[in-house]
């Protein structure tokens, strides 16, 4: 039994573990193309990894990365692809600067109210993508391409136009903010300055994610309408119903993600903040396999790599590397994720006619 | 088998001695065919009995563990279906593989487009060769015309030209009647009779035993994954050819010394159901039926005359334009689905791997599927995995579901195996009435046999069942009363001990319509 599980575990883990060693070599033969050394880039990255304050830089990385991908993962799991992570992000960052610092609230109170303000217009930007799936049957991975455009723009004008706080003699400067949120809204931190403890609510999300997808009828329901929805039909299982609570669902969290820089660092909005968080948390679902664990140490490695990209300029190594190295990554996985699904197959087909065999 | 006809060359397929293993399903083994050139020859067996993966062998989408092929004299091997079609041999296949927004000359020169000298497709030269096909077939198409615009039967025939248009003098056709209504089946064989009388040679899988005796030349019978016997429409009959198939006596699904109890279970009164495509006739036009406790209705009826929309109305799947679905005496026209399977229903689907199984996922997720409200799985909103897991191993041993454990996968089990599993599934929450659509499809004997005792058993205990199947003899053997769907309504009603497959067969076409006795 407990082998079974083990076995289960090493073939899921597997494809991703293969995908990340793929992606090692081909960007060591990129290196060595370039003139560069592999074996120094490499140990100047990975050396990294003993000190503190690049530990530090990786976990505030990973925080906004473990919340997008559980949005995507959970449009997974019900085979919907939510690429509008980012614009449902942007959106509720925009409205969580703007309501949000126009209340005033006793701290524990403040907070929670941004993070029903960030979810609830994350989820109605998404909500907009379930209800055209539904009624109008438009394929999810177009609408939220097409929202994501229509998000960004909107938000950059009615910020530029609406909100945009320009102090006196700056307002050419390109850093311009929204208002700054009372303090009262400032998420904590867990170290001074370095680690914000949004990455305490990542991982209690990451936990609500599997108790939700694996434990509850709803999840049970969730994932039977992903594997097969003619069969969840069967069973009185409503598809569109679990399509757009999904969709909400997905964009709920996605509003989530852009609350580390928000609340806990810039505590404003400005047009570059939390930028491609919500793409990325597309590679780090891949990557995790959709489940909560894979997800957890998938967002630490793409947060590790982008916090010690840093150290490779320092030997005139482009950092640029580093983001060869996700883009390979995700294709690898995608690939062999396929191939080591066929094999696994096969095996327990095999195993199990044996099994049966013998028993007769 | 007479010994002159064992001498090599005589025959325009030679398999010697075929094996070719698969994980968890029935292959083959030491399989053993001659085709004469000139005839019609067919391969019987029932699902899952190895004839798909002969025909794959043949047609060399795979290679054999052992066993050689012999076409037209000359041993040969198949390492894909170009060498194949190189050796001759063409496939019409079940599903048709033609695109429907291309034209008809447009899909048969698909692949083998004759050129021109400046490398244009040269039509005028295809449309030549076509037209010489199509003289032979005695079938007459307008070649430009979309396909798109072609019925089923027509489209078969395409396929049949497409495969001739490469050169096929030997054609493997799977199950090709699966899919046509009667007339389109008598010019199906017409159109082979030509064929072969212009010296091709016609491979014919069925199951049909019927449309076998009466076509074909010879036929070939596979069990359980090997070739039992070689025989003729003239040395056997139909009974003979199914003791062939099944391997001793068949299965008898009778044993009618039921009770019919007087209270009604279900009842349908006049729905009206819509037709997919807008402005088409309704699928379900004024039908009504009762189900009594104890009671098994067989609805009797060529695929797609109804019986699909029929259960999904019943369930609540598809509304219904007019008319009232009640259970025991309550109207559930407007109860979802999930409510109306709390309250009894139970649902057999008609394909279980669309409509049954999550292959992917673990046995006891499956056998909890369509579960979640029971108490004793779950307990508010969570599940209760344990209990799900215990339920699951229930099911698998009282359904004799023959597996590892399970936490295996719904894919790794075979055929008979899966339709089991979905059985014991729906029997297992104890329902009142029972949608059984094709129970025992594509199950081996013996599980064919269990799951008919089920279903006797519950109906004993004062289940209803509502049964659909293809399988006439099944129909007469369980019912107590049959109906007879054509078209989107009820045609007939036959008392069961009085009804024959040939008298069904009859109705099912429509050529009859009986009054309701």
């Amino acid at each position: 039994m407990n082998r079974q599980k083990l076995q289960r575990v090493l073939v899921t883990s597997a494809s991703s573990v293969l995908a990340i060693i793929v992606a090692l070599v081909i960007c060591a033969v990129i290196l060595l193309i370039t003139g560069k050394d592999p074996v120094k880039a490499y140990s100047t990255l990975f050396g990294a990894a003993g000190e503190t304050k690049v530990l530090q830089g990786m976990l505030n990385r990973a925080t906004p990365l473990m919340i997008s991908a559980a949005a995507v993962a959970i449009g997974f799991k019900m085979n919907l692809f939510n690429i509008g992570v980012e614009g449902q992000m942007r959106v509720a960052l925009l409205s969580t600067a703007v309501i949000g610092g126009a209340v005033n609230l006793p701290a524990p109170l403040h907070i929670a109210f941004c993070f029903v303000v960030a979810m609830a217009t994350g989820a109605l930007w998404s909500g907009i993508a379930g209800w055209l799936k539904v009624k109008r049957n438009v394929n999810e991975v177009i609408s939220t391409i097409m929202l994501n455009f229509i998000a960004l723009s909107v938000v950059a004008w009615s910020f530029d136009t609406f909100f945009r706080l320009d102090k006196e003699g700056e307002s050419t400067s390109l850093l311009v903010k929204t208002k700054d949120l009372p303090r009262s809204a400032w998420f904590p931190d867990l170290v001074d300055r370095r680690l914000n403890g949004m990455l305490i609510v990542a991982i209690v999300i990451l936990i609500l994610f599997w108790v939700l997808v694996w434990k509850t009828k709803f999840g049970f329901q969730l994932r039977a309408s992903g594997a097969n929805s003619g069969a969840a039909r069967a069973t009185g299982v409503n598809p569109k119903r679990m399509i757009f609570i999904s969709m909400l669902i997905s964009g709920a969290l996605a509003g989530l993600v852009g609350m580390r820089a928000l609340m806990g660092d810039v505590h404003a909005y400005q047009n570059n903040l939390a930028e491609q968080q919500g793409f990325n948390g597309i590679a780090v679902a891949l990557l995790g396999r959709n489940h909560p664990v894979g997800i957890f140490f998938s967002a630490l490695l793409f947060g590790f790599l982008g916090e010690a990209s840093g150290r490779l300029q320092l030997e005139d190594i482009p950092k640029e590397i580093v983001t060869i190295m996700t883009g390979i990554i995700v294709l690898a996985v995608v690939i062999i994720n396929e191939a080591v699904k066929r094999w696994d197959d096969r095996r327990i087909q095999r195993r199990a006619a044996a099994m049966v065999e013998a028993a007769s | 088998m007479s010994e002159q006809a064992q001498a090599r060359g005589d025959f325009a397929v030679e398999l010697r001695g075929i094996t070719k293993t698969f994980p968890g399903v029935i292959a083959n083994h030491d399989v053993n065919l001659s085709v004469r050139p000139g005839t019609i020859h067919a391969i019987v067996g029932e699902n899952g009995a190895g004839k798909s993966t002969l025909m794959k062998t043949l047609y060399g989408m795979h290679q054999p563990d052992e066993g050689s092929i012999t076409v037209d004299g000359v041993t040969r091997t198949f390492r894909s279906p170009t060498d194949a079609i190189a050796a001759g041999i063409g496939m019409v296949h079940q599903h048709f593989m033609l695109a429907d927004n291309l034209t008809i000359t447009e899909n048969i020169i698909l692949g083998n487009e004759p050129v021109t000298s400046r490398g244009r497709i040269d039509f005028a030269a295809a449309h030549a060769r076509i037209g010489a096909l199509m003289s032979t077939l005695g079938v007459d198409f307008d070649l430009d015309a979309p396909v798109s615009s072609l019925g089923v039967g027509q489209r078969q025939r395409v396929e049949i030209l497409k495969v001739l248009y490469r050169g096929a003098r030997i054609l493997i056709l799977d199950e090709p009647t699966a899919v046509l209504v009667p007339q389109e089946v008598i010019e199906l064989f017409v159109t082979l009779k030509r064929l072969v009388a212009e010296g091709a040679t016609v491979i014919f899988i069925s199951h049909k035993l019927d449309e076998v005796l009466a076509n074909c030349d010879e036929i070939t019978v596979i069990r359980q994954g090997t070739t039992v016997a070689h025989t003729s429409p003239r040395e056997t009959d139909r009974r003979g050819l199914a003791e062939l198939m099944v391997g001793g006596d068949l299965p008898d699904p009778s044993g009618r010394d039921t009770h019919v109890r007087d209270s009604v279970l279900l009842e349908v009164a006049a729905i009206d159901v819509a037709g997919t495509a807008v402005g088409s006739k309704l699928a379900l036009d004024q039908v009504s039926l009762r189900v009594r406790s104890g009671e098994i209705v067989g609805i009797a009826g060529v695929e797609g005359n109804g019986q699909f929309e029929l259960c999904e109305a019943i369930l609540g799947l598809v509304p219904t334009v007019r008319g009232s679905v009640s259970m025991e005496g309550r109207d559930i026209s407007h109860t979802p689905t999930r409510e109306r399977i709390n309250a009894g229903l139970s649902y057999i689907p008609f394909d279980r791997h669309r409509e049954g199984l999550l292959l992917d996922a673990p046995l006891w997720e499956n056998t909890f599927l369509g579960r979640e409200d029971n108490r004793r799985l779950t307990s508010g909103l969570f599940t209760r995995r344990r209990a799900i897991e215990a339920d699951s191993r229930a099911i698998i041993d009282r359904f004799g579901v023959r597996t590892p454990s399970e936490q295996v996968p719904a894919f790794a089990l075979s055929g008979g195996n899966q339709q089991k599993l979905v059985v014991g599934r729906e029997m297992a929450s104890d329902p009142k009435v029972l949608l059984a659509a094709h129970p025992t499809r594509g199950v081996d004997v013996g599980a064919q046999a269990a799951i008919w005792d089920e279903l006797r058993h519950a109906r004993d205990n004062g289940l209803g069942v509502l049964l659909v199947s293809a399988d006439l003899e099944e129909l007469i053997g369980l019912s107590d009363t049959i109906l007879v769907m054509y078209d989107g309504r009820i045609t007939a009603q036959l008392d069961p001990a009085e009804a024959t497959p040939e008298m069904l067969g009859t109705y099912m076409t429509g050529e009859v319509q009986g009054a309701r006795s």
